[in-house]
């Protein structure tokens, strides 16, 4: 067998889009070795999807060779077609089909002998735990049964070669934990080549290799480890005992020797500009006169780590500020309160007697999977859909009932980042702005503002359907910002979007924080909860957990866990309270 | 090695067919189209769609009521296509007239008797509606068979043999008792089966791709025909169920006789129907999105079918121009076939002079099908 | 707060109208297909006959007969293609469609007309258009009555002397096109109208943005109202071009009173968006919309009066055409164009629409919050 599965040589692909050219593969040549798990990672744009359709024969390269298998897929695109697996992002599963009509439908199309298929069905149904669910149509099957489904779907014909879109984006951790094991087996026990593309740096860390694209071009290609190394002796755990985690990081994000601080557990985790030891006195200059206890580790470098220093640098990556927001009333008032809040569709139960409050100021999570009751909960709450019983108030009124003035209030930043799609960046911000109220001077700062903090300038004149997914979750940020909204309502607001764009988005948030602002955000990246105050994580809509982070991580700490991750805590929440089930 | 191949590609059809039979089976709105829209788009147009008068309020105005008036009142009354009212001023009638409650006036004046009995000149006048035309035309019509046998009564009840020197005998072919319906209802088939075709395609398509499956589709060792025929053969099976359904309809409830060949009518109707799906599939495999499509598929479809295909509007008195545009209507073909087949009979020449040019159209849209759906996302 | 109330309903409205027209495909479908339309349907929809082939089966060797003939001749609505010399060549020439009719002139038909006896001619039909057929009949009707006419006056006839004097109202010369392109604009402006409001809502559920439209302080009155102004607007600027259209190219003159047509038009305008938004507002998908909107167009066309008279209809579908607003806006705009009519004769017209269009706005501004998913 050949050492390598998939040969580029100065491949290039240019779209032309309404206003401008995108130049997605920018002169690219690598190779993905044999028998590996490759993983290919980089920000919005960077060109991964278009690599893997280019792959699949769905894309022409512009110029280039591109070598699949030994095959040229540009000339051959249904010899490799009939050999690979491909999974796209959102996979070509039919709703309206049951589990095992989806796979016979892609056995069909795979041509898979029939007296071999029920022996793979079987292996598939196993591996997946879906056994038990093969009469159930794919449409009612929760996100990660969906994904394992499209999986399983994909890999009927053992393929040599398996090409993975952004497989876990939207899967809960529990999923995506058994998504992994499904696909590390096939390379174990089968010898498959698999290549993906991932926004979860966890996931690129297990890969046998990298590949990092920016842009249309390669980055680096190498093992993750080694890539890991790169900033040995630059990452820091910084704790600061009595102090909000949140303005600990706003502080040290300011200081110029620390080039990314993110919020991890109870601390700080810094990643420095160079190779130095950090000094408390340099770092946190008025805590150490504070006489605070201040703790600074060094701790082992991750591959994100690395990732967040090759694509960050100080010069072009501005302090994401946002201009102050004025907001009255004391930090103890209670914002939002939900009381026995119920929904019923038909005899199905999304949402089950919830109960939470929010204080001012304070960022409030709701986590959970896709299907736990949490986006029906989140509509409630903004008074999109009726409560079936219970009660929700949002600054002591039903939103489904309330005044315009008090709708004024609340900003929404709805999932998926909808926008008008044909609409230019500025003629939405005009839009949005003139729906809250605002109008001439007032509304004309407030644009050039929204533009300008969210650097959506050269971006202005194009259509909202056409931008990359980052500026689109920042124009839609920016829709929801426009009136300086007191209280905020976030749908998973990064969903889909990269690491660099998310710390941007969180840095915003917390400042929002900071100024008093009420957030209830929900998010179904469990590392996100730690920059919530408190949160509540849901399940077959009831409320498994509720509490600080810190709270949830304690529930999971056992000896053999002594540190345990919100997604362990995640795990563990879901494993202990419920009995696996595949239904939304 | 040739075997095998067909066997694979037997295998993937088969898995596109039976993934399309479930997913009709599952998603109500194409049963709805295929089977219900027929239904109710027959009832619909069989009952609104009616060329034929009956009971039109026509007012007479008699100046002078006499005997003479009386018995023209009466043919009037006697007559099942009119409906008379009374007037004794012209200006009574003329307001009845201009606020739509009559279509039409007979008026006699008031020397009208006299005049007639002296052998004078004893003009009836007629006012009509001219608004709807073809109505006007047709009471006119009823208005001089009225008057032509109120003349030849009233003459002979004097004496005198009237005779008209040139007696036309009318022979009206296929439909001798002029029924519209009996012409409109295959003319409608053809309408609706435009629609439901290009409706059922045009819309399949379009949701692959927005859905997103095409994409996992085309990764698959299928190729775009195999696809293509996936989707062609279902809904050409459900739409040859609505033409059944149609059919049987016309046959057994609206009792249009069915002179010619079921089997005839039945490769007729597949050829059309194959147009018909193949217009929405292009429509689909064009535009790409439901919304544009749908619209399209709208355009397209109802009015050039309803208005173009020389159902309602005789293609020949059109201007040539517009005569070469209906060249492209595929329905214009099947309405000559379907309303041939229903009420002459097997008419080889009309059959299949139209047959062939569907044959044309099927062969180009073919073509131009499997020439725009490429596999790839470009 | 007045101004502000006005200006959210003018963002939206602007809104709406960039979406719909800053997409080429779908600015395209909104004006090329119904100018396109009413140019061909207007030459293409009309009742009148034109060069309609016949043949004649002259058994007859008079000079009568000719004379008789060359009535047809000289015809335009007639156009003899074929004189035909047997029995059995009738029925090919009906059969394969060659011609409408033929007609059978009996063999004494110039000697029995000198006789002063009655002349017999048969007019043998094809039935496969009934319509079609009746109207060539009436034309050869009416042409016979000339013709016996003549003939009597000249040969000094018997019997009383009363003849039909005709006047057709409103249509003189009786055109169907007068009749039928009112009739097409309200059924082009009824299909734009639909495209442009029942994809408008559920567009925007697909897409999610209908959720941040309710989140902001608009309240469904103003989205109502900033969702109808499009439509409302593209429909009184593509009529307005339609007539222009109608009164320049087609030639067919306002007799009536323009302002009682745009009073017209504009609440059938809003009636016709009014069951869009509804249509829109309750889809949950674009294709169910669009099935909904053609559900509601192919038989609010078919039972307007558009091509065929509701007098014909049964009496339970006729009561079925009173909810339908195309009905009454035919009736409007005939009568503006072709009896002259103004506002007081058409007023049992305007309030139907007026109620059909309140109705359905306020059913839709219901169903924009209470319709969920």
């Amino acid at each position: 067998m050949s050492k390598v599965i998939l040969t580029l040589s100065q491949v290039n692909k240019t779209f032309d889009s309404q206003d401008y050219q995108v130049k997605a593969i920018d002169d690219m040549s690598f190779a993905v070795k044999t028998g590996k798990v490759t993983g290919l990672i980089g920000p919005d744009g960077a060109g991964k999807t278009t690599l893997m359709r280019l792959a699949c024969g769905i894309l022409t390269p512009d110029s280039g060779d591109f070598e699949v298998m030994g095959i040229d897929v540009t000339k051959e695109p249904l010899q490799v077609q009939s050999q690979i697996g491909y999974m796209p992002q959102r996979f070509g599963l039919y709703e309206d089909l049951t589990v095992q009509e989806n796979l016979d439908l892609y056995a069909d199309l795979q041509n898979v002998a029939k007296d071999k298929r029920q022996a793979r069905y079987d292996e598939l149904m196993h591996m997946t735990g879906m056994s038990p669910f093969t009469g159930r149509l794919a449409g009612k099957l929760s996100g990660g049964m969906k994904q394992k489904l499209g999986l399983a779907c994909t890999l009927i014909r053992s393929p040599k070669l398996l090409l993975l879109d952004e497989p876990t984006v939207g899967v809960d951790p529990v999923s995506r934990r058994e998504l992994w094991e499904i696909v590390y087996r096939q390379v174990q026990e089968q010898g498959m080549s698999v290549l993906l593309s991932t926004a979860y740096l966890d996931e690129a860390e297990r890969c046998d290799e990298v590949v990092l694209l920016h842009e249309g071009k390669l980055i680096m290609q190498g093992d993750p480890k080694e890539f890991s190394q790169t900033v040995n002796g630059r990452v820091f755990q910084v704790t600061v005992e009595n102090s909000k985690h949140r303005s600990l990081q706003q502080k040290l994000s300011q200081n110029p020797a620390v080039l990314d601080a993110l919020i991890e557990g109870e601390g700080v985790r810094l990643v420095m500009t160079e190779q130095s030891e950090p000094k408390a006195e340099v770092l946190l200059p008025e805590m150490v006169k504070a006489n605070r206890k201040i703790n600074i580790t060094a701790v082992a470098p991750r591959f994100e780590d690395a990732f967040i220093a090759r694509l960050k640098n100080k010069e072009n990556s501005k302090e994401h500020s946002i201009a102050k927001i004025q907001v009255s009333g004391s930090a103890d008032d209670e914002v939002i309160r939900v009381e026995d809040l119920t929904r019923k569709f038909g005899d199905f139960t999304a949402v089950n007697k919830i109960n939470f409050h929010v204080k001012r100021g304070e960022i409030f999570g709701l986590l959970g999977a896709n299907g736990a009751g949490k986006s029906t909960a989140f509509r409630m709450l903004c008074g999109l859909l009726p409560v079936s019983s219970g009660k929700v108030a949002v600054a002591g009124m039903d939103l489904r009932v309330a005044t315009a003035s008090a709708r004024r209030k609340i900003g929404y930043m709805a999932q998926k980042f909808s926008l008008y799609t044909d609409l230019s960046v500025k003629q939405n911000l005009k839009f949005f702005s003139s729906a809250y109220g605002l109008r001439k001077k007032a509304q004309q700062d407030r644009i050039d503002w929204a533009l300008e903090t969210f650097e959506l300038q050269e971006y202005q004149d194009t259509n909202a359907g056409n931008l990359p997914l980052g500026y689109k979750q920042r124009l839609s940020f920016a829709a929801a910002l426009m009136h300086e909204p007191e209280i905020l309502f976030l749908d998973e607001p990064t969903s889909g979007v990269d690491p660099l764009a998310r710390r941007e988005f969180w840095q915003r948030t917390n400042a929002l924080a900071e100024m008093g602002v009420t957030i209830l955000v929900t998010t179904h990246f469990m590392d996100e909860a730690n920059y919530c105050d408190r949160l509540v994580i849901m399940s077959k809509g009831k409320i498994l957990a509720s509490g600080t982070p810190l709270d949830m991580k304690n529930l999971a700490r056992t000896e053999s866990q002594p540190d345990p991750s919100m997604e362990d805590a995640f795990i563990y929440l879901i494993q202990e309270k419920e009995q696996p089930d595949g239904r939304e | 090695m040739a075997e095998n191949k067909t066997s694979a590609r037997n295998m993937r059809l088969m898995g596109m067919l039976r993934k399309e039979m479930w997913q009709i089976i599952r998603d109500p709105s194409s049963i709805a189209i295929a089977f219900v829209m027929p239904v109710v788009l027959l009832f619909m147009f069989g009952y609104g769609v009616s060329l034929d008068a009956k009971d039109i309020p026509v007012g007479i105005a008699v100046e002078q009521a006499d005997i003479v008036t009386q018995s023209l009142s009466d043919s009037f009354e006697q007559s099942e296509f009119f409906k008379p009212s009374y007037y004794h001023s012209i200006q009574q009638a003329q307001q009845a007239l201009e606020e739509r409650k009559i279509d039409g006036i007979v008026w006699l004046r008031s020397n009208f008797s006299q005049n007639l009995q002296a052998g004078k000149q004893a003009p009836i006048e007629i006012i009509i509606n001219g608004v709807d035309s073809n109505q006007a035309n047709i009471t006119m019509g009823y208005i001089q068979g009225v008057w032509q046998s109120w003349l030849i009564q009233f003459s002979s009840s004097r004496g005198i043999a009237l005779n008209l020197p040139v007696n036309l005998e009318q022979r009206v072919w296929f439909n001798s008792a002029l029924n519209s319906r009996l012409f409109l209802v295959p003319g409608v088939i053809a309408v609706i089966m435009t629609m439901i075709g290009s409706l059922l395609t045009a819309m399949v398509v379009a949701r692959e791709w927005e859905r997103g499956t095409m994409e996992a589709l085309m990764v698959t060792p299928l190729s775009m025909k195999e696809m293509l025929a996936g989707k062609l053969i279902p809904y050409f099976i459900l739409g040859m169920g609505s033409m059944f359904i149609s059919v049987a309809l016309a046959v057994w409830w609206f009792g249009v006789p069915l002179r010619g060949s079921f089997w005839v009518m039945v490769l007729v109707s597949s050829l059309f129907m194959m147009v018909s799906l193949l217009i929405g599939l292009l429509i689909s495999i064009i535009s790409k999105n439901q919304f544009v499509a749908g619209q399209t598929a709208i355009a397209a479809s109802f009015l050039p079918a309803f208005l173009l295909s020389g159902f309602l509007f005789d293609i020949n008195s059109m201007p040539t121009i517009i005569q070469g545009i209906t060249y492209l209507i595929p329905a214009r073909y099947f309405v000559a076939q379907l309303q041939t087949l229903f009420l002459a009979g097997n008419v080889w020449p009309v059959i299949l002079s139209n047959a062939f040019a569907l044959m044309v159209m099927l062969v180009v849209l073919a073509y131009w099908v499997s020439s725009k759906s490429r596999k790839t996302l470009e | 707060m007045n101004n502000q109330y006005f200006s959210q309903i003018f963002a939206l409205a602007l809104k709406e109208f960039l979406a719909l027209f800053r997409d080429k495909r779908s600015r395209l479908i909104l004006v090329f297909p119904p100018l396109l339309q009413i140019l061909i349907f207007g030459f293409a929809a009309t009742y009148d006959l034109d060069n309609v082939p016949i043949a004649i089966y002259n058994q007859d060797q008079g000079l009568v007969s000719r004379e008789f003939i060359s009535q047809f001749e000289g015809s335009e609505t007639f156009e003899v293609i074929e004189y035909i010399k047997k029995d059995r060549d009738i029925a090919p020439l009906i059969d394969n469609k060659d011609v409408l009719l033929v007609l059978n002139i009996e063999p004494q038909f110039s000697d029995k007309l000198q006789q002063g006896k009655s002349a017999k001619v048969q007019v043998i039909l094809d039935g496969r258009n009934s319509n079609t057929a009746m109207t060539a009949m009436n034309y050869i009707a009416s042409m016979n009555l000339d013709f016996n006419q003549k003939w009597s006056a000249q040969h000094g006839a018997t019997g009383p002397k009363v003849a039909l004097e005709v006047r057709n109202w409103y249509n003189e010369n009786l055109q169907s096109r007068w009749f039928i392109l009112p009739g097409i604009l309200g059924s082009l402006i009824l299909v734009v109208i639909l495209l442009v409001t029942a994809l408008s809502v559920a567009r925007e559920r697909e897409a999610g943005t209908f959720d941040q439209l309710l989140v902001t302080p608009m309240n469904p009155t103003q989205i109502l109202i900033g969702k109808a102004i499009p439509g409302i607007v593209i429909g009184l600027l593509e009529s307005t071009l339609i007539l222009i259209i109608i009164v320049k190219l087609f030639q067919i003159p306002i007799q009536g009173d323009i302002a009682a047509l745009y009073l017209g038009l504009f609440l059938f305008l809003i009636a016709a968006t009014g069951i869009g938004l509804v249509i829109s507002a309750i889809s949950l998908t674009q294709q169910q919309a669009v099935l909904g909107a053609f559900l509601f167009i192919v038989p609010a066309v078919v039972l307007s009066g558009f091509t065929t008279p509701i007098a014909n209809m049964p009496d339970s579908v006729q009561l079925l055409t009173y909810i339908n607003p195309l009905r009454y806006f035919l009736i409007i705009l005939r009568g503006v164009f072709l009896e002259g009519n103004g506002f007081t004769l058409l007023f049992s017209q305007f309030w139907p629409m007026a109620i059909i269009g309140v109705v359905c706005l306020v059913f839709a501004g219901w169903l924009f919050r209470h319709r969920m998913y």
